[in-house]
């Protein structure tokens, strides 16, 4: 079974403030080695959005990965 | 059209701090802004100065930035000059609530059609941290090096006390609730004011070890109440909590209409 959501993270606006780390229920994101936030388990997004709109630098965008574009 | 309509985006990444929650609140207005359709041509916006007061110029309307706390008096005379366009007014806690609190409290006493949303991240950011009339009793600024010892404004009251006809108030965290509760009063006719909780990690939590942004929103989350449980609680364990949702949705004759009828057929 393919991953249903295809999470994106806008490197140039985002100030890794780690809230959308922090509050979300599925612990998608990471902490990688220089303290920037990382998208480690994209699988276990249910696709909630929280993340998108809480961000204080409108730097996620969630979206649902169609059907076939997934069995690519 | 999307959210990205609403927004500057070759002006982007916002100036902001890391973390500063009143981006969340420009997150949850674009979106709003997208769905309500809001034409551009017939939306402006005034803002005044501060963090939240710089923000709406990172926003793609046609925008009016003005001197500290003015944003609702020249509202005003936007709103009464041509009564056809939206007006809104994006302001801090202190812009609206100190320096501009007169101007707060007479737009409210109007019903003038504006709707305003008054970031309170309880603090002077931009300013360098100095006390708000928001700031919680005890907390550290600049100003206040052994703690606040003033009591805090209590942004609904004064509105609903002043004659707002919507009044209510969400937060960074329930960002789903902001979203419905700007929605509702961006669609309000007369005065709508959204009191939003937001945080200032730098400003505020740096003094009242609070630094991490996480931690700030998580403040956030312990300190507001529905209504519903509010209703269920003492005033003791309400002391210090912020109620959330609409305390006021009534409607009276809003100043634009009482102008244009006193003044039907008179040519003016």
């Amino acid at each position: 079974m393919g991953r249903s959501f295809h999470i994106e993270i806008n490197t140039k606006w985002c100030k890794n403030c780690g809230i959308c780390l922090a509050f979300c229920p599925q612990k998608v994101f990471t902490w990688d080695e220089k303290q920037r936030i990382v998208i480690s388990y994209p699988e276990k997004c249910t696709g909630c959005l929280l993340c998108e709109y809480r961000c204080p630098d409108l730097a996620i965008e969630v979206r649902k990965v169609e059907e076939e574009e997934s069995h690519e | 059209m999307s959210w990205k309509d609403y927004i500057k985006q070759n002006m982007f990444p916002l100036f902001t701090c890391s973390g500063c929650t009143h981006g969340t609140v420009t997150n949850a207005f674009v979106r709003v802004a997208d769905e309500l359709k809001l034409d551009k041509d017939k939306t402006v916006i005034v803002c005044a100065i501060g963090c939240a007061g710089r923000i709406p110029t990172f926003l793609d309307f046609p925008v009016l930035r003005v001197t500290h706390g003015r944003a609702l008096a020249f509202a005003t005379g936007i709103k009464l000059s041509r009564p056809d366009v939206k007006v809104i007014a994006l302001m801090g806690d202190g812009d609206a609530l100190a320096i501009g609190g007169n101007h707060f409290i007479h737009a409210a006493r109007r019903n003038i059609d504006i709707t305003a949303i008054v970031s309170r991240n309880e603090i002077y950011g931009m300013t360098g941290g100095q006390y708000a009339p928001t700031t919680p009793p005890g907390a550290r600024a600049t100003t206040a090096p052994y703690g606040m010892l003033e009591p805090a404004f209590d942004t609904c009251k004064v509105a609903e006390g002043a004659g707002a006809t919507y009044v209510a108030r969400s937060d960074a965290y329930h960002v789903q609730h902001l979203q419905r509760t700007l929605k509702a009063a961006l669609q309000h006719k007369g005065f709508a004011v959204v009191e939003v909780l937001t945080s200032c990690p730098t400003q505020f939590g740096r003094r009242n070890n609070l630094a991490d942004p996480a931690k700030m929103l998580e403040r956030i989350k312990e300190m507001t109440v529905t209504k519903a449980q509010a209703e269920k609680m003492t005033p003791e364990e309400l002391a210090g909590k912020f109620v959330i949702g609409e305390f006021v949705n009534t409607s009276r004759p809003e100043l634009t209409d009482i102008y244009a009828q006193a003044f039907a057929g008179m040519g003016v």
